[in-house]
């Protein structure tokens, strides 16, 4: 019994044993599991997994580059940069966004304005987007903010370079604005390949020059290469890659002629475009009614938008650029211009005006604005007093194909290429374009009625002066112009933008723009329409009165201003060069149910020279004030 | 005085030198790999220093209990924790969507920890108690007293410590003798049924598997820790980067540094040669296990001696494995590396046990 049982117990244990070396091999099996895997890992992987370790602890943080100055001649600036410290939402990292606002609102200030404002930037925003809430925080608020912070998480004060725009509404229509890049932005971004310079950027040019130059006043991204840790947060930098900051521009706009004219225009809406004939620069550049541009850096409030955008004076529009009609009479020299060299008029050739116009086989009149007639008109005449009936004579007598052409030269109907964005072309009419649009014939009495700048015949403001310059300078092809030179902030110096595509000068026989000259100078001499605005000058002026119709006269009734509503008032336009000899400005004036031309657009067109060409101010207007920050 | 001292020696003469040696190296490499994974945090390297007293502590109580002693001890506690396990699964605590606490009003602690020890003790006890009569049926009541625990343990549910606790009894019955075609038939079924069981897996649980197989799927969510702590392991590289220099691990990029996933730290700063190193170490901690389990004197001191050393390179494996990316996620800290006061005096516990099977060499009269 005792010798089974130990025989037992021995082949227990010889059992035991060997359950024993299984172990120790199944031990030595997954041992081996672990190092094959840790030498895949280790040395076979090594490499791949040193590269993903490196992605994980570096992370390139974009720089923004300072964005360039706006100028004007002078270097007064228009649009600068500053720093302040702004109030942001992160809502990824709050838990309640509505208990967060109301913390806040309990600490600072914060106004209705800016918490609609800011809830529309968060609907157009994704959750992880930081949105700014109030802009320019005291020094007061900040400590506040600070302060609390421990409690408000996602709230963030940041250190944020702004646009200032100096220089009031006024300018507001030439410098544009900036604003928070949207998605359209962000497409327009990346299908340029531009999309990696704005990785640090907020902002991008939305209208005007800021728009037109965004390339250069942007500056280029920086990046600095950071070590982060898991939570994003950088422990320290391990080089960096400064940003450039973009480049200032110099205009050729004086911002205190642009004060003078918008002055001028006193309670009326318009534009005004005042170039220099010789290169093309614009030294004005009025659309009134402007607006102030620092409302849409940061988005403006939905009810500020709402009331600027509808409002019946339309100030979102760009009345110089944008606006389109019909020339009226400023057409005339250019027509007369025409006459003479299609040979159709000689200088001397009069006709006798009976108050108006009958086609053959016809029984309607086209009248002229002169109840009984002008006379005996010849070509200076017809300018200087605007006679309607010689221009519709004239015109009958090239015909509407020859006179196309002669005024497509003149940028008629095709844009002027300035360095804004969003122009008009305008609308010169044709008998193929009115084939083409309406699949009409053209009709004769349409070419009569083109004779005076009316019917199809649309321009802009900028048309109008960019023609009325090549008046100026010989029938000289000119480009306008807003920026003159541009600044690398670097170098600190100014390299002057050449002159886009100089082209040589039409071939017009300088005795046919002598004798419109003359009838021009007519215009402002004793007996021309616009004499009254310029007596007194100690230059003479060369100008044409015009009046766009805003609502059509009934045949056979009077247009009579004093009888109808101010905005059913015609648009009056000038347009008109000095000094006459050796002009340095050329304009346009188209002042809004201004009624004529004479009454209000000239004495505008008056008080630009003045300032222009002898320093001689306003009396009544005060100066300083614009260029003090909003 | 000098029988106080005497008294120490006599206590410390059954602390096992070859254990002890590789016990105290583990954890000298451990406090070291925890400093630099807390980002050198006093308050963490001197809680583990505490932990590690503790621990050692116990180790030098246990070494001194007999093993016949310790016997008696197995049947109670492995009652006790059968019904703190009914009890929590009628009262527990809920605790991230598991029932695995149990509030006793002072503490809050986990009753299935308790079985990690008590489920060998009960099952050696069993057949040291039955060895002279041992049959086909006290096979069938072990597989019973394994299989109570591990399915109450699954429903809390925490498949992981259910595993690792199935297992230790596991190795104890194949230890005990259990006949080779249960074990591979037994091993048949199991993956015949693996479909199966697929099936009544947890989201969570079914997603940690798959996430094994791709955790780029999903990286940053479940495959976060999996990507994280391979690609430390991987950027180690033959050398490491050196201690405290692992960028991984000092940015805060790998999860549970400290804890679950310390190897990581450990492969990123030591790299190749570390880990081997590492694994040889604890191969000869299981070595040693083994050999005393081959010269115990007792069934129970061999049963215990052999089980407690399988399953001390079995939470290796396990943790390692998933550190590095082949096995699933589960929470099983690594072996006198981890951060954690309950691991490790359960481990050390375990540890000390070993060392008293080394060192009672007489068989006493139970």
């Amino acid at each position: 019994m005792a010798i089974t049982s130990l025989k037992n117990l021995d082949r227990e244990l010889a059992r035991f044993h060997l359950r024993l070396k299984f172990a120790a091999g199944f031990v030595v099996l997954l041992a081996a599991a672990l190092l094959v895997r840790g030498y895949y890992l280790q040395h076979m992987q090594h490499e791949y997994y040193v590269q993903r370790a490196e992605s994980n602890r570096i992370s390139l943080v974009p720089a923004a580059p300072h964005r360039g100055l706006i100028v004007d001649r002078n270097e007064r600036i228009l649009a600068d940069n500053y720093s302040a410290y702004t109030l942001e939402i992160n809502r990824a990292q709050m838990a309640s966004l509505e208990r967060t606002l109301t913390a806040l609102q309990a600490l600072i200030d914060i106004t209705p304005g800016q918490l609609r404002r800011f809830r529309r930037l968060l609907a157009e925003s994704n959750e992880f987007e930081t949105v700014p809430l109030k802009s320019r925080l005291s020094d007061e608020e900040v400590a506040i903010v600070a302060a609390n912070r421990y409690r408000l998480p996602g709230v963030e004060v940041k250190a944020r370079l702004f646009r200032n725009y100096r220089a009031g509404p006024g300018m507001a229509h030439v410098v544009g604005f900036i604003g928070r890049i949207n998605d359209r932005d962000l497409a327009t971004l990346r299908e340029n390949g531009r999309e990696q310079n704005y990785r640090g950027s907020v902002h991008i040019g939305k209208t005007g020059l800021e728009q037109s130059y965004e390339g250069l006043l942007h500056g280029r991204t920086g990046f600095d290469q950071m070590e982060t840790d898991a939570g994003g947060r950088a422990v320290r930098v391990l080089s960096r890659i400064p940003p450039v900051p973009g480049k200032d521009l110099r205009l050729y706009l004086d911002v205190e002629l642009q004060a003078v004219a918008e002055h001028a225009f006193g309670d009326y809406l318009g534009g005004l475009v005042a170039l220099d004939p010789n290169t093309g620069g614009v030294l004005a550049l009025v659309s009134k009614p402007g607006f102030d541009p620092n409302l849409f850096i940061d988005g403006i409030d939905p009810d500020t938008w709402k009331e600027l955008n509808e409002s019946r004076e339309r100030p979102m529009v760009n009345r110089v650029l944008r606006g389109i009609y019909p020339p009226g009479s400023t057409i005339k020299p250019f027509m007369a211009l025409a006459g003479l060299e299609l040979g159709v008029r000689r200088p001397g050739d009069s006709i006798v005006d009976p108050g108006y116009f009958m086609l053959p086989n016809s029984s309607h009149q086209f009248r002229d604005w002169k109840r009984g007639g002008h006379g005996v008109v010849d070509l200076r005449r017809s300018i200087a007093q605007s006679c309607d009936t010689y221009y519709y004579k004239l015109a009958v007598d090239m015909g509407i194909d020859r006179m196309h052409d002669f005024l497509a030269q003149f940028g008629f109907g095709t844009k002027t290429g300035v360095d804004l964005d969003g122009e008009s072309a305008g609308l010169l009419p044709s008998r193929e374009w009115k084939q083409r649009r309406w699949k009409k014939p053209w009709y004769p009495g349409e070419t009569v009625i083109a004779g005076i700048g009316q019917g199809y015949h649309l321009t802009t403001p900028l048309q109008l002066a960019t023609a009325t310059a090549m008046l100026a300078n010989g029938g000289r092809p000119v480009q306008p112009r807003l920026v003159a030179a541009i600044r690398d902030p670097a170098t600190r110096q100014w390299a002057p933008v050449a002159p886009m595509m100089p082209r040589s000068a039409l071939a017009i026989a300088p005795a046919h723009l002598e004798v419109v000259h003359q009838g021009m100078l007519d215009v402002t001499r004793p007996g021309g329409t616009a004499a009254a605005s310029a007596a007194g000058a100690s230059y003479a002026i060369a100008g044409k009165t015009g009046t766009a119709q805003v609502v059509s006269i009934k045949q056979g009734a009077r247009y009579d201003a004093s009888r109808l509503a101010r905005e059913h008032r015609d648009h009056a336009l000038f347009i008109a060069y000095a000094p006459a000899d050796k002009p340095t400005l050329a304009l346009a004036v188209m002042v809004e149910n201004g009624g004529s031309g004479s009454g209000t657009a000239a004495p505008i067109a008056r008080a630009v020279f003045d300032y222009y060409l002898t320093g001689k101010r306003p009396g009544d207007m005060k100066f300083g004030d614009d260029n003090a920050a909003d | 005085m000098p029988r106080i001292s005497h008294w120490i020696m006599r206590r410390l003469s059954h602390l096992d030198p070859v254990l002890l040696g590789l016990v105290l190296v583990l954890l000298g490499i451990s406090v070291a790999v925890v400093a630099s994974a807390s980002g050198q945090s006093a308050a963490r390297i001197g809680g583990h220093l505490m932990n590690i007293g503790l621990a050692v502590g116990v180790m030098v109580v246990m070494a001194n209990v007999p093993p016949h002693v310790l016997s008696r001890v197995g049947m109670p506690l492995y009652v006790t924790g059968v019904v703190l396990l009914v009890g929590v699964a009628l009262f527990g605590e809920v605790r991230n969507g598991s029932r695995r606490w149990l509030d006793l009003g002072v503490v809050a602690f986990q009753p299935s920890e308790l079985l990690k020890l008590a489920l060998p003790l009960m099952l050696a006890w069993y057949f040291q108690h039955n060895e002279a009569v041992l049959r086909a049926k006290h096979y069938a009541v072990a597989i019973g007293l394994l299989g109570l625990p591990f399915l109450l343990i699954l429903r809390q549910p925490d498949l992981g410590t259910a595993l690792m606790i199935g297992v230790s009894g596991f190795y104890l019955l194949f230890f005990a003798g259990l006949p080779w075609k249960i074990v591979l038939g037994g091993g048949a079924v199991l993956g015949a049924s693996l479909p199966l069981a697929w099936g009544f897996l947890h989201d969570y649980q079914q997603r940690r598997v798959l996430t094994l197989l791709d955790p780029s799927a999903d990286p940053l969510g479940a495959g976060y820790h999996i990507i994280q702590s391979t690609i430390a392991i991987g950027s180690g590289g033959l050398f490491g980067k050196g201690w405290m220099r692992g960028t991984q691990n000092q940015l805060d990029f790998i999860p549970e540094r400290t804890t679950d996933f310390v190897f990581a730290v450990f492969g990123e700063e030591f790299g190749y040669v570390g880990m081997v190193l590492l694994v040889a170490l604890h191969l000869a901690l299981v070595a040693r296990g083994l050999a005393i389990a081959a010269r115990a004197p007792t069934l129970f001191g061999r049963l215990m001696a052999a089980t407690l050393s399988l399953n001390l390179f079995t939470y290796v494996f396990v943790n390692m494995g998933m550190v590095s990316g082949i096995l699933p996620v589960v929470g099983v800290p690594l072996p006198l590396m981890s951060y954690g006061g309950t691991a490790l005096v359960t481990l050390l516990f375990g540890i000390g046990i070993l060392m008293s099977v080394a060192t009672h060499r007489q068989i006493n009269k139970t």
